[in-house]
């Protein structure tokens, strides 16, 4: 019997996979810490960090790639610095790719966290000081419980972004089968092949489940943290 | 004696405050909505900076601008009743009692369970805060501020936001915490039933400023400050013992200030303290006692200060004897009664109350 994929699939997925997590899993803290001071801080500077941050959104992908090729590659300044400090080198590599996806799907994340931080009633920050909590103990008992929900539609929201990031992936890491080569870049590859069509068809499915799936374990996990934190109404926006 | 001075530019309104509360028993800092009552509260609690100004517990100086001292809000020490709860939404009602409760202190009164006996919170544990009635969330609010232990009781309008049957029963609650915990409550509070309930000692706030502080009973019966006391239901408040009781007619007595009153059965001891409060449209003077009247209370008095009401009316202050600060009532006539009877100072009349007119609703219940 033909297996369900074949191995060029099976390992397209298993890359996007692995670079998805791995960029979601990297982003998450940094994202927590940007949200924070976007929607909490006042310093100078705040705006053109907000803007940093949200350049991704606005900036042909390509040209994300680009930069961080220019960055991170053997000789760009970050590599060189990555290569004598560290020994690695995560240009053409799926770390590179990891790299990409999470940048492309920060600016996501940060926005869906501090949404959820900045519904957050200062009040109840407030009564936890007064109850003789420090800063440590309000932040870690208070407010991040009450922005799992944004926590939770960010960290999705970035596993999606993630499994389609196309652009500034093939510009930075290129298209290598086996390393760097995520289901979009397998499908962008078969498309380009006379006779790939049934493939491409297999890859659009196999995309179109991914998506499904993590919608509804995102929906479901909402569902119970909103269930869990007594809140009624206030989907992850 | 807790002192409180500050100062603090808040846009166009400014506060300034000299204030120095005793350090026992409830005091309620009352004025209209504005008035600056929450603002001196959050300073208390750390939650509003002064621009400069001195606040301290006895010897703990909690914020001193002259010696750069600003106590950060949770080494203050002091247990604030929100007027919206913000209880923690996903914690259990267990969780949120406890939040605050000092690791090292658990020993200290009260002890958990005489909270949760004592606001009839047993069978709430294991809920959440969304699960819970208004009067619920206050109740287990005002736990929460108990069992961390605190120094002092801050209570922002604690139940503004509940309707009259949840509050009547808290406000029995109130009183009885002070059983559990003996330290001071500043109470804000725009209610004067509240006030009456549960004050010792009345602080009248206006623009942010403290237009007079002293007992309950000698703010009310000044006729100077009613704009500030009276502006809803006027009335007097007075202090009282129960000395007996008349199961025929289910009447309970009272004296008050050496004069005897009746009101309806009451249920209570004698030797009781109440204080009850009179609202000045149910006091009516004659010259002489009327014999073919309904009024069964006739207390013989002297017409002590007379001052211009709205329109046709009069506001009449009756001292009950010739003692210097003898208990007064107050009462609004029309200008033209006043007229006829030739009100004038130091005339004696009677005041005349029907004793549906303290009912238990102005009682404020056994006061110390």
């Amino acid at each position: 019997m033909e297996p369900l994929l074949s191995e060029t699939e099976a390992t397209a997925l298993w890359v996007t996979l692995k670079v998805a997590f791995w960029s979601v899993t990297a982003s998450i803290l940094p994202a927590i810490a940007v949200a924070m001071a976007l929607a909490r801080g006042r310093f100078p500077g705040k705006s053109v960090l907000d803007g940093i941050i949200h350049l991704p959104l606005v900036l042909p992908p390509v040209v994300v790639g680009y930069l961080l090729l220019v960055l991170f590659s053997r000789n760009g300044p970050l590599g060189l610095w990555l290569k004598s400090t560290f020994d690695v080198s995560i240009a053409f590599s799926w770390q590179g790719a990891a790299l990409a996806s999470a940048v492309m799907a920060f600016p996501l994340i940060v926005r869906a966290i501090r949404l959820s931080l900045e519904a957050i009633d200062p009040g109840l920050e407030s009564a936890a000081r007064t109850l003789g909590a420090g800063r440590l103990r309000v932040l870690l008992t208070v407010t991040l419980p009450l922005s799992l929900p944004g926590l939770l539609a960010g960290t999705i929201l970035g596993f999606a972004r993630s499994l389609g990031e196309f652009g500034a992936t093939i510009t930075f890491v290129s298209n290598i089968p086996g390393e760097t080569q995520t289901l979009p870049l397998a499908l962008f590859s078969e498309a380009q092949i006379p006779g790939g069509e049934a493939a491409a068809v297999r890859l659009t499915l196999i995309s179109v489940a991914i998506a499904f799936i993590a919608l509804g374990a995102s929906e479901l996990l909402a569902r119970r943290m909103r269930a869990r934190i007594g809140l009624k109404e206030r989907g992850p926006s | 004696m807790i002192e409180i001075r500050l100062e603090k530019a808040l846009g166009a309104f400014s506060l300034d405050i000299d204030l120095t509360l005793p350090s026992d028993g409830i005091s309620a800092l009352f004025g209209a909505s504005g008035a600056g009552k929450s603002s001196i509260l959050n300073a208390v609690a750390g939650l509003l900076r002064p621009d400069t100004g001195r606040i301290a517990l006895g010897e703990r100086v909690l914020f001193d601008s002259s010696r750069g001292i600003d106590t950060p809000v949770r080494n203050r020490r002091l247990g604030v009743v929100f007027q919206d709860g913000r209880l923690f939404p996903h914690m259990t009602v267990r969780s949120n009692l406890l939040y605050g409760t000092p690791a090292d202190g658990t020993a200290a009164p009260p002890t958990f369970d005489d909270v949760v006996d004592l606001l009839g919170v047993s069978h709430l544990l294991d809920r959440r805060p969304g699960d819970l009635s208004g009067g619920e969330r206050q109740r287990v609010a005002i736990g929460r501020a108990l069992l961390m232990k605190p120094d002092v009781l801050l209570m922002d309008e604690p139940l503004a936001a509940l309707d009259g049957a949840r509050k009547a029963e808290i406000l029995p609650m109130l009183s009885e915490l002070r059983a559990l915990r003996r330290i001071p409550i500043l109470y804000v509070s725009h209610q004067m039933d509240e006030v009456v309930r549960l004050a010792d000692t009345l602080v009248l706030v206006d623009g942010g400023r403290i237009a007079a502080m002293d007992s309950v009973e000698a703010l009310t019966s000044r006729l100077d400050l009613r704009h500030l006391t009276g502006r809803h239901e006027a009335g007097s408040v007075l202090r009282g013992t129960v000395t007996g009781s008349d199961t025929e007619w289910g009447l309970t007595e009272l004296s008050v200030g050496g004069a005897k009153l009746f009101v309806s059965t009451l249920g209570l001891e004698r030797g009781t303290p109440v204080r009850l409060r009179i609202r000045a449209r149910d006091v009516a003077i004659a010259l002489t006692p009327p014999e073919d009247a309904s009024f069964l209370n006739m207390l013989p008095a002297t017409v002590a200060e007379i001052a211009e009401a709205d329109g046709a009316s009069l506001d009449i202050s009756l001292a009950l004897s010739d003692a210097p600060h003898a208990p007064r009532l107050w009462a609004r006539i029309t200008r033209r009664s006043a007229d006829r009877l030739g009100l004038r100072l130091g005339l004696p009349v009677h005041a005349l109350l029907k004793t549906v007119g303290i009912d238990r609703h102005t009682l404020a219940g056994p006061h110390k």
